[in-house]
């Protein structure tokens, strides 16, 4: 008796359940791991989402009444936390990664399909351990940056879930890095040529850099921190010599990085869409190739501008300064290119290139007031205030999360099959990009005027303006709801869309929708010119 | 009929125009109280029209593209096949660099005016435990003026709490008070966790570190009561961490300070 493998097959078909059973199974098919990915995320940013709602009701008047302090602190930890480590870092390398960097390779799977599963099927658990920690003793109080020595001070048992659980998302990262490098380097196609890859392989290549440079730091910091907490040890602890601003320095050459990990892919993914919907070329592909590795290799050397009111000497505060405005240059010349794509184009306007555009101006008014805040004597006045909350929710939520949502919007016809429905689609854009707006724009004022980060109560003076900004995070979480009624009603009677229903030069798009196991019928088809827009399709619509 | 360049022109002179005019009339911070403040407030301008420029500039090029590039209901094909302009690359990574470049040697400037380049009290050779280190901090004098006029106060932090002693008048008082015009040095420390001492209309902010002293020097210019916020999250009263610092002239401070010195103990 013997089974049969085919070896040019990953996984076998036949030990798979089949269906919608697939994905709640140790699936191999990186198409089923990137949609447990997605799903998994999204679930998770609806519990970070009541999270914000909580903390922007009790902002909402400015004493302290609508929860007790110490679940105030609880609540803020576990949003920071879930929002980074469960929803934006996995479901913008994991989710849209495992789905399109095989496509894109013109592989039939990752690397190692094994590793892919273990590292989806890490987040789960140690997603909702997180969320059950709060039932213990109280959740970690510490912010997500568990600065010690409060972290070391707090209830324990929260703190020492929060530590594990990071852990476990953090090894689940690095063996994600892992398999993104191994597939782009190793499994392109023969005959594809690095500078041929869609521009999101080269931000996964760069992210992925990132994560596995970075990451076992933070994981040795948070070890080192555990042993403070459960065993004693004076690494971080001051009463025992410890150094408190050394742990600064570890966690923000991991966090300033991750900051990196949530734009990059975003980057990447807006780069697929801008050209599709423009119908032109992606603009500068070459020196989009090594702003990407430009901001890979500056986004190592600024971390302590975290750091400018903490225990850094001048010389260091100056270093950190001009490291960090220089990630603008970079930066900058990503977001010229996307304005010369859509210059001279033929731009539908859909939800897809709405959320984009957003993105674009969301993440500039952010890029503007980061540049702002590595100047250390304007950072000394906003450091730890709103100022500080309102930039980078800019950066992670305008820029980033409006990208998956773009994402979303522009593959679903590809993952399902289906159309979604359009001005449903508009109407969550405008509904999002209001709120959005709303809620976190009067948030630089209140910063700059005096308003603290992290705080339960405020002065009455502020009121008004937190009142604004709670009727922003009202229409942000409204906004959800056009949203999966889209995804529902679309997924069951939406319009069919065809194999290519953007025409479409990507890999993806040259197979059927949803594509099969082995992603294409025959061999996986050679893409020279992924953004090839008016040279070959000129004559079809 | 003007032609395509005077329309451009005409369109940057009025995003200069309207940021300017914005930067230079809407206040967006608190009153100047310090030294500091009106540095802070000069950076910060040039800063927010800078930063106007860029985002007007760019917001309006993204919703032109879309409405004047938009595909409309007849049309058919694809945009030109334009892949990349090495010239436009090289003046939109060159411009960029050197705006970064001037902004970070001004802010170099403005930190050096608020007194941030100072040496501090800081012990080089990190064998010697005898000598303190003092690891951050703003100061805005040197050490030598400091030991000759000027009132120095220890400060110590405490969960949720800040407590300032007075060591001249051997006593310790919960509200900071201060003359105006004088220069203040302040050698801060924390008894558990990490606060941070912020001043929102003096524009200077230090964090207060247990195990490792920081100093914070400053000059007030006006007379009045301003909040002391602990700006670092430090426990669940975190956001009723306050205190005042009370600024006013030098004859009501002596007389405060009169009314509350003690007598030194001699042992």
């Amino acid at each position: 008796m013997t089974i049969s493998i085919d070896p040019q097959k990953t996984s076998n078909e036949s030990l798979q359940p089949k269906g919608w059973l697939r994905y709640f199974s140790f699936s191999l098919d990186h198409k089923v791991i990137g949609i447990q990915y997605l799903v998994c995320g999204f679930l998770f940013y609806l519990i970070g989402g009541s999270l914000a709602s909580a903390i922007r009701i009790e902002l909402a008047s400015p004493m302290s009444d609508f929860m007790p302090r110490d679940v105030y602190n609880q609540v803020l930890t576990l949003h920071g936390t879930i929002m980074i480590f469960l929803w934006i870092v996995p479901v913008v390398n994991g989710a849209f990664g495992n789905y399109l960097i095989p496509f894109y390779v013109g592989a039939r799977d990752m690397a190692f399909p094994r590793l892919n599963a273990v590292a989806f099927w890490l987040i789960p658990p140690s997603g909702l351990m997180l969320v059950a920690s709060y039932f213990v003793e109280g959740a970690a109080q510490a912010g997500w940056t568990a600065y010690p020595p409060l972290s070391i001070t707090t209830p324990q048992s929260g703190q020492i879930i929060w530590i594990l659980s990071v852990l476990l998302l953090g090894g689940s990262s690095i063996f994600g890095g892992i398999n993104f490098i191994a597939t782009i380097i190793k499994l392109r196609r023969p005959g594809l040529k690095l500078m041929q890859l869609p521009m999101y392989c080269w931000a996964m290549l760069g992210t992925s850099l990132l994560v596995v440079l970075s990451t076992p730091v933070l994981a040795g910091t948070l070890i080192l921190l555990s042993f403070d907490i459960i065993a004693n040890t004076g690494f971080f602890n001051p009463v025992l010599g410890g150094n408190v601003v050394v742990y600064q320095h570890l966690f923000w050459f991991y966090s300033h990085p991750a900051v990196y990990i949530m734009v990059l892919p975003a980057f990447g993914l807006v780069s697929e869409i801008l050209p599709v919907h423009a119908r032109k070329p992606l603009f500068g592909y070459t020196t989009m190739v090594f702003s990407i590795m430009g901001i890979v290799v500056l986004g190592l050397v600024v971390w302590a501008h975290h750091m400018f009111t903490s225990g850094t000497p001048p010389w260091m505060r100056l270093f950190f300064t001009i490291a960090t405005a220089f990630i603008a240059v970079p930066t900058g010349i990503k977001f010229f290119n996307w304005v010369a794509t859509l210059w001279g184009g033929k731009i539908s306007i859909n939800s897809a290139m709405l959320f984009s555009c957003g993105f674009i101006i969301n993440f500039v008014f952010g890029g503007i007031t980061g540049v702002a805040l590595a100047q250390v004597p304007f950072d000394i006045h906003v450091h730890d205030t709103y100022f500080v909350v309102a930039h980078f929710h800019y950066i992670v939520y305008g820029g980033t999360v409006f990208i998956i949502f773009s994402s979303i919007y522009h593959w679903f016809p590809k993952v399902t099959g289906k159309m979604l429905n359009e001005k449903l689609g508009i109407l969550h854009f405008i509904i999002t990009f209001i709120g959005f707006n709303l809620c976190f724009a009067p948030q630089h004022w209140l910063g700059l005027n005096g308003m603290p980060r992290r705080v339960a109560e405020y002065d009455p003076q502020f009121q008004f303006v937190n009142q604004i900004s709670s009727l922003g995070a009202l229409l942000m979480a409204i906004s959800t709801i056009p949203f999966l009624l889209n995804v529902f009603l679309s997924a069951r009677n939406g319009k069919a869309a065809g194999d290519n229903p953007w025409n479409a030069l990507t890999p993806e798009w040259l197979t059927s929708s949803p594509p099969p196991v082995e992603n294409w019928e025959g061999e996986a088809p050679l893409v020279e010119e992924p953004y090839g827009y008016g040279k070959h399709f000129s004559e079809q619509k | 009929m003007l032609n395509k360049n005077t329309y451009l022109i005409l369109i940057i002179s009025l995003v200069f125009a309207i940021s300017f005019w914005i930067g230079f009339n809407v206040n967006l911070l608190p009153t100047e109280a310090s030294i500091n403040a009106p540095i802070y407030d000069e950076l910060f301008k040039i800063l927010f029209i800078i930063g106007l420029i860029i985002f007007i500039g760019m917001t309006i090029a993204v919703i032109y593209s879309l409405f004047r590039f938009r595909k409309r209901n007849d049309q058919i094909g694809d945009g030109i096949a334009l892949e990349g302009n090495l010239s436009l690359e090289i003046v939109w990574t060159i411009i960029p660099s050197i705006i970064v470049l001037l902004i970070g040697l001004y802010s170099y400037n403005i930190y050096d005016r608020m007194g941030g380049m100072k040496e501090l009290n800081h012990n080089h050779e990190m064998m010697s435990s005898n000598s303190e280190k003092i690891w951050a901090g703003i100061s805005q004098t040197s050490d030598n003026e400091i030991a000759i006029n000027n009132l120095s106060i220890e400060v110590s932090a405490m969960q949720f709490a800040f407590l300032f002693n007075y060591p001249k008048g051997n006593f310790i008082s919960g509200e900071l008070h201060v003359p105006v015009d004088q220069k203040v040095s302040m050698k801060m420390e924390s008894k558990d966790v990490i606060h941070a001492f912020w001043v929102p209309e003096f524009r200077i902010k230090q964090d207060i570190i247990p195990g490792q002293p920081t100093i914070l020097n400053f000059t007030p210019t006006k007379v009045g009561k301003y909040p002391i916020i602990c700006a670092e999250l430090c426990g669940p009263y975190h956001g009723g961490m306050r205190a005042s610092i009370i600024v006013e002239e030098e004859s009501d401070y002596n007389e405060w300070f009169n009314k509350n010195k003690k007598p030194e103990v001699n042992l």
